[in-house]
């Protein structure tokens, strides 16, 4: 396997306790970004590392950065901690096993955006889990991690917890200020971005865990260094979510470009079953399906190539399902889970969520005529209409799985899996 | 009243937040409000709304918005297995249902003795350790994962006699 550069703890333990985090040379980045570098050169040379942001959206870091409007402060920094995509467990074991490299990208991120003040958005089921950040976020201020005049500069930052409370809408970043600011979780009209109007009115970055958890090495160990994975316009390496049909299900992190087969069956061991593998979802729920053909499994998984084969990588949660599944039935739990989780503020994803599960309830029990063509139609006039991305990540399984896999739908599929 | 009977804590929580910003404080304060009577009461979401100067009204809102939220009473421990999608391809909805019969109870239900409500939730991000559950107990919210029905009962077993975190 490639060098790990997030799931380092895996061979190293006792980087989940500050001391062995320290050891292993940790907050050396924090330390030189601000002894010996302005916050400008540290957007610049995160830009110049080309990561992208691995929330879902791939949207470069630095530039992201970049855009937080001048002169006004003050400015936050907020971790999207809410991580809630049904096949993504990534960041959790990042905070639960590594978390210190998390909180110093956190950090340095603040540094960088010129924040005194940072939230870590945990979504709240990770109750236990928060309970030891916390603990950990001590354990950095005693160590004069954090705090006033931090390693003897003119810089000051504290980091702090806020707990959600069971909402997937909060993991869109607007929905998460929106959220942290003790308002429902509903995303707002944009443009202005976070970078300009985010938490308070206050420009703002929101960053994925797993995206601040790269930036300690990027800090110590400079751009090019960085650019040695991946690909050319996915640099790094990325935490892969991989479940459902696999014999070893579980994290593994692979540089950009690792193709589905090397996935799914070097490291993941294939399907317990031996049956074929029939449909991949490499975004969790939120993907446009894919037929599991050698084309596919031959497949880099990055940005750019999952794009040009009609999906997304999104967060990568690689769904696995063998050939004992019905894609009517996988339509009627995608649908079950964006009906559940819509916050029901636009009505094309309010009302589209609640036709989209009742028309694939039917079809997969059996179903009438037509109705196939229904379902298709609204997840349709759906897209391109949402507030925000959730509606049209529920519409997308729906067309694809329908589009892709006729024959679950002859005879509207009948019923089971 | 909570804040006579946790000022501190109360204190704690508003602090972190800026001065200008109490509003902020509304989701941990309704935590703290469930730890106490299970649910958030009526009165809880008076004397919430009044610390962080909103309308009661609008407290109820964020309860109904947020599913870790109850406005209604119900089992002491609420076992919330994950069926969405990787959990149920790892045999999720076999589990839940099982573990309700075995309790003679649906899904949904609470037991007779009002120890135990089982339900079915949305992804836990645990999908690697199918079938798992979040214990949600009077002192938080803890994970069981790569659980057995017999593992499942086992624990129920334990929390009946023993109460306490599970």
């Amino acid at each position: 396997m490639a060098e790990l550069l997030l799931l380092r703890h895996r061979e190293r333990p006792e980087l989940g306790e500050l001391d062995g985090y320290q050891a292993q040379g940790g907050f050396d980045g924090l330390r030189k970004a601000v002894t010996t570098m302005t916050p400008a050169e540290v957007i610049d040379l995160v830009k110049a590392s080309g990561l992208r942001g691995r929330g879902g959206a791939g949207f470069p870091t630095g530039v992201k950065w970049s855009f937080l409007s001048p002169g006004v402060f003050p400015r936050y920094v907020v971790a999207n901690a809410d991580e809630s995509e049904p096949g993504t467990f990534k960041d959790r074991e990042l905070m639960e096993r590594n978390p210190y490299q998390f909180l110093e990208g956190v950090a340095i991120c603040a540094y960088a955006a010129q924040a005194n003040l940072a939230y870590v958005y945990c979504r709240g089921e990770f109750w236990d889990l928060a309970y030891r950040l916390e603990e950990n976020l001590q354990a950095m201020r005693r160590a004069g991690l954090l705090g006033e005049r931090m390693f003897g500069s003119a810089y000051n930052l504290d980091i702090r917890l806020h707990l959600g409370a069971g909402a997937y809408i909060c993991g869109e970043e607007t929905a998460l200020l929106e959220s942290l600011e003790g308002k429902l979780g509903q995303p707002r009209l944009r443009p202005p971005f976070p970078a300009a109007v985010g938490l308070y009115g206050k420009p703002t970055v929101v960053n994925n865990v797993e995206t601040l958890a790269n930036l300690p090495l990027i800090l110590t160990r400079g751009a090019d260094w960085y650019r040695g994975f991946g690909t050319e316009k996915s640099p790094g390496t990325k935490i892969f979510s991989l479940s459902g049909h696999v014999a070893r299900p579980g994290n593994y992190e692979l540089p950009l470009g690792t193709t589905f087969r090397e996935l799914i069956f070097t490291h993941g061991g294939g399907t317990p079953s031996g049956m074929a593998v029939k449909a991949i979802m490499p975004a969790g729920a939120s993907s446009s399906i894919l037929p599991g053909t050698d084309a596919v499994l031959d497949t880099p998984m990055d940005y750019e190539s999952l794009a040009a084969v009609g999906s997304a990588l999104g967060s990568a949660s690689v769904i696995v399902m063998d050939a004992s599944v019905n894609l009517t039935w996988v339509l009627r739990k995608t649908n079950e889970f964006f009906k559940h989780e819509s916050c029901g503020k636009c009505t094309p994803c309010r009302e589209g969520t609640y036709w989209m599960l009742h028309v694939s309830e039917r079809i997969e029990s059996g179903g009438a005529d037509g109705e196939v063509r229904l379902l298709r139609s609204v997840a349709a006039g759906m897209q391109g209409k949402c507030l925000c991305a959730l509606g049209e990540f529920a519409t997308m399984p729906v067309v694809t799985g329908i589009d892709r896999f006729p024959d679950d739908f002859q005879s509207n599929g009948r019923g089971g899996r | 009243m909570l804040i006579e009977k946790y000022p501190q804590e109360i204190e704690r929580i508003l602090a972190n937040y800026p001065p200008d910003q109490r509003r902020s404080a509304v989701m941990p304060l309704l935590y703290l409000a469930q730890r106490e009577e299970g649910y958030v009461t009526r009165a809880a979401m008076e004397e919430v709304a009044a610390l962080v100067g909103l309308e009661a009204t609008q407290v109820g809102s964020l309860v109904g918005f947020y599913t870790l939220y109850r406005d209604e009473p119900g089992g002491t421990y609420h076992i919330q297995v994950c069926t969405d999608l990787p959990c149920a391809l790892q045999g999720a909805e076999a589990f839940a249902e099982d573990l309700c019969r075995n309790l003679g109870i649906r899904l949904g239900e609470t037991t007779p003795d009002g120890a135990v409500t089982v339900e079915a939730v949305m992804c836990l991000a645990g999908c690697d350790r199918a079938p798992l559950f979040q214990l949600q107990a009077p002192d938080g919210i803890h994970y069981h994962e790569n659980q057995t029905v017999e593992s499942a009962l086992e624990l129920i077993k334990h929390l009946r006699r023993e109460g306490g975190r599970g």
